[in-house]
């Protein structure tokens, strides 16, 4: 069976400066690998190369068995990206957000109304689904990201920092929604203590987008975890 | 979960979803239409005491028409991306199984709805102010109609590759501008024999009209043929 994620020398570059310098790993299907890193070590940039956001500038990079960037019509639609920004209209509201998002994934009729309804309540927001989006707080927003994310039940979830802006009753709705099935995960995350409990390999990125650390998440102490986000030796 | 690549979204669903998307938002933000219409009356009103003129024919009175209805397209074609950009619209779109041109095809039509929305207030007002007989209803609207489709893809596509750029204020006119050239050329000589002061006449109307189509079909070819890479990173 194919690995869901295999790098080999991924590299990506803007302008001069590299961010991923010569990435290799293999995550089978099913695992979730945490990223690690300081800011600035590209773990944004990876999960958007993972995404087809972002074309690697060398290197191979292959995705749930697609060549990338040459077969990343194949994989739009089985990704599941929760990025930094919620992806919504600010002028929509949370419903009519998810049905456009669930329109685009050739999501219809009862069956998208149900899912969105049954999403949206797993998600805790349910009586304020419509609302505008810009009247809702960013952990709200961050909710509705996550229903947006999981819409078009993707095989692979693409997460930074899935936890940020959220309280203590939203993370742990976040860490059901988004930790149910056999999904092939890749975290970016800033809170190892709970994200190395779930995760199966971890990739620590260091400045300039070079892995210094590639490993079963079982190896990796939680003080070493919280120093490889700090950027300091452990 | 199945291991193989999902089904494209169908195009006529995504088309619909985007454009719907686009009219809902202008609808409760007002943002772009109202902002048109007033800047066109304003320009008839400054034509009106500027000229100092109760009627016009002919070329002026085509030539007062298309340059207030250019630069108020222009207002619009600036925004048509904005929410795109600064809401993340562009990558929820990247990462949708469509083909990326309905992007293109539901931006030019949603700025098409807007051009016809302008011109159904406009053109009556430009009609009170300036002329004194009414114009041939039918042949002015297949102009109003043709030139649209041209603004709105041109715009659709200029709109597109300058949203990215601070300086996007000062690129949609400067680059838009000088394509639409010969598209203005043609609609105002389209529409100057329909507001001649004796009455209409349809010398090389039909030409006009053949260029503006023509005008219409490289650019929505142009549009569908390079949007695809305009979205890559």
């Amino acid at each position: 069976m194919t690995a869901a994620i295999q790098l080999d020398g991924l590299r990506r570059d803007f302008g001069e400066r590299p961010a991923l310098d010569g990435i290799s790993l293999r995550l089978e299907r099913g695992q979730t690998l945490l990223v690690l890193g300081p800011n600035g070590a590209g773990k944004t940039t990876l999960l958007r190369v993972l995404s087809t956001l972002l074309r690697p500038s060398g290197g191979r990079v292959a995705v749930l068995g697609c060549e990338l960037p040459g077969e990343s019509w194949r994989l739009r639609g089985r990704v599941g990206y929760l990025g930094h920004e919620p992806l919504l209209y600010r002028e929509l509201s949370g419903r009519e957000n998810l049905r456009f998002h669930a329109r685009l994934h050739g999501l219809r009729g009862d069956a998208a109304e149900r899912r969105i309804d049954s999403l949206l309540t797993d998600a805790g927001i349910a009586r304020r689904a419509d609302e505008r989006t810009d009247a809702l707080s960013a952990g709200m927003r961050r909710r509705l990201a996550i229903c947006r994310c999981l819409l078009h039940d993707p095989e692979l979830l693409l997460l930074d920092e899935p936890e940020s802006h959220l309280d203590s009753e939203g993370r742990e709705l976040a860490a059901a929604l988004l930790g149910a099935g056999e999904r092939t995960r890749v975290v970016v995350t800033h809170d190892p203590e709970r994200a190395l409990a779930g995760a199966g390999r971890v990739l620590v990125l260091s400045h300039g987008g070079v892995a210094v650390r590639e490993c079963a998440a079982a190896e990796l102490a939680t003080a070493e975890a919280r120093a490889a986000i700090a950027g300091v030796p452990a | 979960m199945s291991a193989a690549s999902p089904p494209v979204t169908p195009s006529r669903d995504a088309f619909v979803a985007i454009l719907a998307k686009d009219l809902r938002s202008e609808l409760r933000t007002l943002r772009s239409l109202p902002v048109m219409v007033l800047f066109a009356v304003t320009t008839f009103v400054i034509f009106r005491f500027g000229l100092d003129r109760t009627s016009l024919s002919g070329s002026l009175a085509a030539g007062v028409l298309w340059a207030t209805l250019l630069f108020a397209a222009i207002l619009g074609t600036g925004r048509l991306f904005v929410a795109e950009r600064e809401e993340g619209g562009f990558d929820a779109i990247r990462l949708a199984p469509i083909d990326r041109t309905v992007l293109f095809a539901a931006k030019a039509t949603a700025l098409l709805v807007y051009l016809a929305a302008l011109e159904l207030v406009t053109v009556p007002v430009f009609a009170i102010f300036f002329l004194d007989s009414a114009a041939p209803l039918g042949p002015l609207c297949a102009v109003l109609a043709l030139a649209d489709v041209g603004l709105a893809a041109t715009g659709a596509l200029i709109s597109s590759m300058a949203v990215n750029s601070r300086a996007r204020d000062l690129l949609v006119p400067l680059v838009l501008l000088p394509l639409v050239v010969p598209l203005m050329i043609a609609a105002t000589a389209a529409t100057e024999p329909l507001l001649e002061a004796g009455g209409p006449a349809y010398d090389r109307f039909g030409l006009w009209l053949a260029v503006l189509g023509l005008y219409d079909l490289v650019f929505l070819l142009v549009g569908y043929a390079v949007f695809d890479f305009l979205l890559e990173d």
